[in-house]
């Protein structure tokens, strides 16, 4: 038995290893389902929106099928979407996503999990990375969503859940993430 | 449909979210308690990048892989494997490295450190570790380098390191260093990390089987990413 390597920060210099190449792009013209973006900003405790903070994604396609060989779904896969993202921070402190909206998945014990994007948060200062979801707030299925009704704390809920609007034509989900403070964002023990 | 779930992160192994002598986790690192979540398909999927297409030199950092011209500094090669918790190597996935240069100067504009910039090192590579768990990189020694965190604070030489391993679940960005360095002792990021048994698994060893003569010298660092449990989990009736 061999014990799990420490984690450490990222550093203030990630961006010359992990995005030299730009990898927000999720969805080609060519990939199915539901074109949306997600963007928005990371906060301290201090309610300053980080700039050297790195956020990645995993998702389902919009069948409800992620791109792995764990999952054994018979639903269509879509060779034009892996599913994986990561995006760095614009000069205003954003990162964003070019992606489609996931179909719902399983979730344990026959329950359906509402769709939703995996994220993982990591920053200069961040000594070990944190686990989050974004659910959609026009979905009705999250009212029977498993994880989010396993937050006791229903007001706490409300942070995982990421409003739509309209910007030049296109579907944008701002999910901003707290990572302190009254308002801070639900992390998993994953 | 079964889920096959990711041991936990050992809290033991890893540091807390914060750590006051590392002055930025202060603001920074969640307060609240963890969500206990029970994996799910979501966790324990994730990106495989089984297609993905590496350049030739991608893990090697010694050279401008356009012009061929040399970095300065120490070559070293660093080797090492990807395993599980059971010792089960992790082949096929993808590891990335980042580092300064061998003045100990980052080749990003944030780094102001008054050390020469080499226009023949970029201080990035990309590999895929092999059937055994096996990666392979050829580099600079870098060098220590100063920041504001405290009076007089230097990092010791490291180099960053990111893992994706088969899921979301065994994510992994860590950092190594080399052995004697005097400036280990007095580093807050590696200081955070709980213990002293888990702080020696950041440390690379001088590798003589390694080593290439009269080229450069070699180290190794193997990562331990989560295991998992080899039966399905079963749920409680």
């Amino acid at each position: 038995m061999r014990k799990q390597t420490p984690s450490q920060t990222v550093g203030p210099f990630y961006a010359i290893g992990m995005t030299r190449t730009p990898m927000n792009v999720l969805a080609t013209d060519s990939t199915e389902g539901q074109r949306i973006r997600i963007e928005g900003q990371v906060f301290d405790g201090a309610g300053v929106p980080i700039p050297d903070v790195l956020v990645e994604i995993w998702q389902a396609n919009t069948y409800g099928r992620y791109n792995h060989s764990d999952d054994k779904q018979e639903k269509p896969l879509d060779a034009n979407f892996t599913g994986w993202g990561r995006s760095g921070t614009d000069e205003k402190c954003f990162y964003s996503f070019e992606t489609i909206k996931p179909g719902p998945v399983p979730g344990n014990d026959q329950t359906v999990q509402a769709p939703h994007v995996n994220f993982v948060v990591f920053a200069r200062g961040m000594l070990v990375h944190a686990y989050t979801r974004m659910y959609f707030a026009d979905e009705t299925a999250n009212e029977s969503d498993p994880v989010l009704n396993s937050i006791k704390n229903k007001i706490r809920r409300q942070t995982l859940i990421a409003a739509p609007g309209m910007e030049s034509g296109n579907t944008v989900y701002r999910f901003d993430i707290r990572l302190q403070g009254e308002d801070e964002t639900v992390f998993f023990d994953v | 449909m079964d889920i096959k779930p990711y041991n936990p992160r050992d809290w033991k192994s890893h540091p807390p979210y914060t750590f006051k002598d590392y002055g930025s986790s202060v603001k920074r690192g969640p307060l609240k308690k963890l969500v206990p979540l029970r994996q799910t398909l979501s966790e324990i999927t994730g990106p495989l990048f089984d297609d993905i297409k590496l350049e030739p030199g991608e893990n090697d950092l010694t050279r401008d892989a356009q012009t061929g011209k040399e970095a300065m500094g120490e070559r070293i090669i660093v080797v090492g494997c990807v395993l599980d918790e059971d010792e089960r190597p992790v082949p096929n996935t993808l590891v990335e490295i980042w580092q300064a240069n061998a003045a100990g100067r980052y080749n990003h504009p944030i780094d102001q450190h008054n050390a020469p910039l080499d226009p023949n090192f970029i201080g990035a590579g990309r590999c895929v570790t092999n059937e055994k768990g096996e990666y392979r990189y050829l580099t600079i020694r870098p060098g220590a380098y100063p920041w504001l965190n405290h009076a007089n604070a230097w990092r010791p030489a490291h180099i960053h390191l990111s893992l994706f391993g088969p899921s979301f679940a065994t994510r992994l960005v860590t950092q190594f260093f080399f052995p004697g360095d005097p400036l280990i002792p007095l580093d807050p990021i590696l200081n955070s990390v709980p213990g002293k048994s888990a702080r020696g698994r950041l440390m690379a060893s001088y590798a003589h089987d390694v080593t290439e003569p009269e080229f450069a010298l070699g180290y190794r660092f193997d990562i331990v990413l989560r295991g998992r449990k080899s039966t399905p989990f079963e749920a409680p009736r």
